[in-house]
């Protein structure tokens, strides 16, 4: 990847973690660690892979996006602010009655949000739904979506997975935020779905391992995936939960909550002092 | 007497979707497995690069007809009701009915006259489960005229719409000149002294009760209610504070159908009259032959008649 780019897309995904932190804190609840963990991938999509228009958000030739690790929503509305489909002052309106951010992402709120979806496992098929109107149309959109590691233990994913590829959805890339952590504990401890890739394998995916983090690994996975026929692509991102704030990294108990006053000047201080340094 | 034409309900459905698979080609139907049975498969032999098969897999399939629909198709999803409202309720919930879907839900098999396949396949919940997700439109055909007219306006309404269909042949009512009036109860016989409000194959039964109570001078108005969400309370009720009291029956739970849909909306109107339900009593079915099952279960004309006798005796 050309260095510009790579410095474009690191400045642009700490800004969109400081906008993770900033409205899962006025919002005094929600999930920052599954947001920051999936977010440098997500910002890859938006600036640097994906056929979107924030000026058109329903273009029908778009590529979609289907969040279907769906509580990662403060993820998505900070890349959508910063893309230009939303005001960025919304940011700070997450999650409260008056808001367009609902707490899980929904089409009837929010320009530029491609499903409604929070439960678990059903992401996924609305985007095999989606990539199977693209085959149907002859359209050459492209459809992406988003899972967590814990979500995987959804029977419906698996459902997905099967007719996926038995339905040659080519055309379809699902990623697997593979953080390792849920609500109960590690994924390993509370029902392990592992080993991933030889799953999405025996279900007929061609499969690519990534570090999350590196955006040198997200653009080839990417690129190879658009490049791959025949097979939907799964790619196993293995990233860090809460990554870029120093206390929420790999700590479960920021899954689903809000950082009080003092924890929220701490990461916004460690987030500025990252982009300083990204932009000197 | 004129031989009686029957049809399943589920047969007219097919036969509607090949039909309209003609004029639109931005119809898609999905099916789990049950191409055969849901007649669904009547589509697929004419249009089959249009027609799904997503195999055993309800959940999944609801979930690919609600981002198919976000792609501008219209989108048929088909199976049995048991899976259509029950296994896959959350689905049809979440990915369907809260985005507020352009998916057509075509649900066959629904209540007791599944028949020998027995209580595990004979779903008496499905209008109560879908009557409670916002938005969408339920509608219960009392005959194959109806229900083919009703999966054609379905197909013309942007929106989740769940379709219920039956697996038995039952009497044609309606002749080819119905019109379907989208969300309109219909008074097909009028009366003076009971309101019955019928839906699917009890609508026949219902008048088949009036004929009964003719016999004791009781003059029963009859009303089919294709429609249960939106329920149409404005011709119910008005024929509530006509009569004095109302009959409903449905193949269905006496909880959450149409008794309840009725009631509700009696009790609200302020008519305040009695209104006495005839269903599945609250119980699991059982196997037997479809015919017999329904008089077991008191879905017949019979007792319908013996409800509306027990409402006049409630009038104040």
């Amino acid at each position: 990847m050309d260095a510009a780019i790579r410095k474009q897309l690191k400045i642009t995904a700490c800004k969109a973690r400081m906008g993770i932190i900033e409205g899962v804190f006025n919002a005094k609840s929600g999930h920052p660690g599954g947001a920051l963990s999936c977010v440098d991938i997500i910002t890859y999509l938006y600036f640097n892979h994906m056929n979107v228009n924030p000026a058109d958000p329903k273009d029908e030739n778009r590529d979609r996006f289907v969040l279907s690790k769906g509580h990662a929503a403060p993820a998505l509305y900070a890349v959508l602010a910063l893309k230009g489909y939303f005001p960025e002052e919304w940011i700070k309106t997450l999650r409260k009655s008056d808001s367009n951010l609902q707490g899980h992402p929904s089409i009837k709120y929010t320009p530029g949000i491609d499903m409604c979806t929070g439960s678990l496992g059903q992401g996924i098929s609305a985007a095999c739904g989606m990539a199977l109107g693209a085959k149907l149309s002859g359209k050459s959109y492209r459809t992406y979506t988003v899972l967590g590691d814990g979500e995987i233990q959804e029977g419906q994913v698996w459902e997905a997975a099967m007719y996926a590829s038995a339905k040659g959805l080519d055309n379809l890339v699902a990623v697997v935020d593979n953080n390792n952590l849920q609500i109960d504990g590690t994924c390993a401890e509370v029902n392990s779905p592992y080993p991933i890739p030889e799953k999405f394998k025996a279900f007929g995916w061609n499969v690519i391992e990534i570090d999350a983090h590196s955006f040198d690994e997200i653009d080839a996975a990417f690129a190879a995936a658009k490049e791959f026929k025949g097979k939907p692509t799964a790619i196993i991102a293995k990233s860090i939960k809460g990554k870029g704030v120093s206390y929420m990294e790999n700590e479960v108990g920021w899954h689903g909550k809000a950082p009080n006053a003092e924890e929220y000047e701490q990461a916004m201080t460690e987030l500025k002092a990252a982009l300083a340094e990204l932009e000197a | 007497m004129a031989d009686i034409i029957k049809m399943a309900t589920r047969d007219a459905y097919g036969k509607a979707l090949a039909e309209l698979g003609e004029k639109n080609d931005k119809v898609v139907v999905l099916d789990a497995d049950l191409a055969a049975a849901t007649k669904t498969g009547m589509f697929k032999k004419v249009f089959p690069d249009r027609f799904i098969d997503s195999g055993i897999q309800e959940s999944n399939m609801m979930g690919v007809a609600a981002g198919l629909a976000t792609t501008g198709y219209t989108v048929f999803a088909s199976t049995f009701a048991m899976f259509a409202a029950g296994r896959a309720f959350e689905q049809v919930r979440n990915s369907i009915g809260y985005p507020h879907l352009n998916v057509k839900i075509g649900a066959t098999h629904a209540g007791i006259s599944v028949g020998e396949d027995g209580a595990s396949h004979q779903c008496c919940e499905d209008i109560a489960l879908m009557r409670s997700i916002p938005g969408m439109v339920i509608i219960n055909p009392a005959d194959g005229v109806e229900a083919r007219a009703a999966v054609l306006a379905a197909a013309e309404y942007e929106g989740p719409v769940y379709m219920r269909f039956g697996r038995l042949a039952v009497p044609c009512i309606f002749d080819e000149s119905y019109k379907f009036e989208w969300g309109k109860a219909v008074v097909l016989s009028e009366g003076a002294d009971v309101t019955i409000c019928a839906t699917g194959l009890m609508v026949n039964e219902a008048l088949e009760a009036k004929k009964i109570l003719a016999e004791e001078g009781i003059n029963a108005e009859i009303i089919n209610v294709h429609t249960i969400k939106p329920l149409d309370a404005e011709t119910i009720c008005a024929s509530a504070a006509k009569t004095g009291c109302v009959v409903t029956a449905e193949e269905h739970n006496i909880i959450g159908g149409l008794g309840s849909a009725v009631a509700e909306a009696v009790c609200e109107s302020g008519t305040c009259v009695p209104v006495v339900r005839v269903g599945v009593n609250d119980v699991f079915g059982k196997s037997g032959p479809a015919v017999e099952l329904l008089h077991i279960y008191g879905l017949d004309a019979a007792n319908i008649a013996d409800k509306a006798k027990r409402a006049i005796s409630l009038k104040k």
